[in-house]
């Protein structure tokens, strides 16, 4: 498709969506209506930046039909986010939706080279999650074979990925990591495994990673990037090159903006990554800014591809962090320590991925005088009690370290509670 | 008769015992006994010293986590058995002892076993009973 039947085709989907919003959520028809545009406004793509955004706080506000634009009963399928701060974002899919979704994940596994003749382990987890799902629809397109075996049971996966001669593996970055840890201490050599492929996502990782992960699991391994806010996995992934992942544009529309003004920013320059998705019925979304900064190219990708392509993630935009592919909100950890009645909230939070590919993600808790005893089993009993309480909360678990008193960096205003080591920028 | 002891919260990086001592030495602080209980992570350490009181202050105004327990403290004779002594009454009567450590006090060789046990009182009562001394400062 020539770039000009492309963006022909991305006007005609856009206009259609501006009016199935307008008519159909009241939500964007207020918001539309306040920004004093109308779907007649739209005459060509560029018009889109008179648009209104939609953010991850208006989606969460309205939990749980808010921004549904069919009837419930057309919904097929209803994904929420993996985000844990409470209310989550509500993704429903019609019936056209899912065969979309099933297309735009197709292709991703297309672009990892995936045919019918493989067998796909997918390793993301089934459920509320997408990507358990979204991959599962993949496979069926391609007409592979597909392992639903979710995450976790590394064992399991390990001598299933043997038996069933799984050839491409999808699951977050870190995980196959730990798959070759794993598999290194029950003998196993991923050489007379027949992975080739591994399509990893749902956390940010680095270029050092992919040659680690490359080289501990002979494989070539794939970044693919999606969000439940939009689809799920299938918004983009990366083709054989290996340099910047296709987005799937004729479905979901890519801009770049300055995330301090919200102005539309040219391709090639960095910025906050916001999508429209052309085609969704249940949840469309108009210029969803995901927070994520990156940017926009195009060029003559050996694949063969024309879609435009977008660079790595490079980082967020908010003080979210994803840990082991958990999203966690320094908030989340404020609300543990101040349930704990000994403690306060007085936290630092330190990411390293340097001693092994895994984060390690160390809490440091200041020790206050209401719990500090003279006795060390009392201080390891409080040290454990808050361990247990962030897994509980987090659903992953942080290296709890006691820490003396103010100890931790206070900076004036917001204090800096994260202090991440990783690299995960790469060459950018 | 028992003993103000001052435990303090250190991280396990360096200069952090130093910095201690700075401050009690700067202080005018006489330290009779110390100790350190160390885990992989952090370590308390464990002070008696001729003014607890003053200390606490200068720890807490140096940013310190301290605060004071009372332990018993039980003079012996700095001899081959002494401690055996002691340990037996308390292992006949059930005393758990959480730690221990020990000073000598004065060239006559006399020592200073620094106990803490579960229930003071307790511990405190069967040391007198069996004829020992407990003593409140050294």
């Amino acid at each position: 498709m020539s770039r000009e039947e492309m963006q022909a085709l991305q006007l005609k989907k856009l206009k259609d969506l501006v009016t199935y919003v307008y008519s159909n959520v009241e939500f964007y028809k207020k918001k539309f209506d306040a920004a004093g545009v109308k779907p007649s406004d739209i005459k060509t793509l560029k018009d889109i930046s008179k648009l209104p955004f939609t953010t991850k706080d208006e989606m969460r506000e309205t939990y749980p039909y808010g921004l549904l634009a069919c009837d419930p009963e057309a919904l097929k399928e209803i994904h929420t986010s993996s985000g844990t701060t409470g209310t989550p974002v509500v993704a429903g899919y019609t019936e056209n939706d899912r065969t979309l979704w099933k297309e735009v994940m197709g292709r991703c596994l297309a672009m990892a080279g995936g045919d019918e003749h493989d067998v796909v382990q997918n390793a993301y987890g089934y459920g509320m999650f997408t990507g358990g799902l979204g991959v599962h629809y993949g496979a069926e397109a391609i007409g592979a074979s597909v392992l639903p075996i979710s995450s976790g049971n590394t064992k399991r996966q390990l001598n299933f990925m043997k038996d069933f001669k799984s050839t491409i593996l999808t699951c977050t970055p870190s995980y196959s990591l730990f798959m070759a840890e794993v598999a290194k201490e029950m003998g196993m050599d991923f050489r007379e495994f027949n992975l080739r492929a591994g399509i990893f996502g749902a956390e940010p990782w680095s270029d050092n990673m992919r040659i680690e992960i490359e080289k501990k699991l002979n494989l070539k391994a794939y970044d693919i990037y999606g969000l439940t806010e939009i689809i799920g996995p299938g918004v983009s992934c990366e083709c054989e090159a290996q340099n910047g992942l296709h987005i799937n544009e004729d479905y979901f529309y890519p801009e770049i903006i300055n995330p301090e003004t919200g102005e539309v920013l040219p391709e090639g320059e960095k910025g906050e990554l916001v999508f429209t998705t052309l085609s969704r019925e249940g949840t469309p979304i108009i210029r969803y800014r995901t927070r994520d900064i990156t940017w926009l190219f195009r060029d003559n990708c050996s694949c063969g591809r024309s879609t435009v392509k977008m660079h790595r993630l490079l980082g967020r935009n908010d003080d979210m962090m994803i840990l082991r592919g958990v999203n966690v909100f320094p908030s989340q950890i404020e609300n543990v320590l101040m349930r704990i009645e000994e403690t306060e909230p007085h936290y630092q939070i330190v990411i390293d991925r340097s001693t092994s590919s895994l984060d390690h993600v160390e809490l440091h808790v200041e020790v206050e005088e209401s719990f500090f005893s003279d006795e060390t089993k009392n201080l390891e009993k409080i040290r454990d009690m808050i361990h247990e309480e962030m897994k509980q909360a987090l659903g992953i678990s942080l290296d709890i370290k006691l820490v003396e008193p103010k100890s931790i960096e206070r900076s004036m205003g917001k204090a800096k509670r994260v202090i991440d080591k990783r690299d995960i920028k790469g060459e950018a | 008769m028992k003993v103000k002891q001052i435990s303090v919260f250190l991280e396990n990086t360096t200069g952090r015992l130093a910095e201690v001592t700075r401050v009690l030495g700067t202080g005018n602080i006489n330290l009779r006994a110390i100790s350190i209980a160390d885990t992989a992570d952090f370590g308390i350490l464990r002070l008696i010293v001729d003014t607890p009181e003053k200390t606490m202050e200068l720890l807490k105004k140096a940013g310190f986590t301290a605060k004071i327990t009372e332990v018993i403290g039980v003079l012996v004779n700095d001899k081959p058995g002494g401690l055996m002594k002691i340990m037996d009454i308390f292992n006949k009567e059930g005393v758990n002892i959480e730690y221990l450590y020990s000073s000598l006090i004065n060239e006559e060789g006399d020592a200073v076993i620094i106990f803490r046990v579960e229930d003071i009182d307790h511990g405190l009562g069967i040391v007198e009973k069996a004829g020992l001394k407990a003593i409140s400062a050294f």
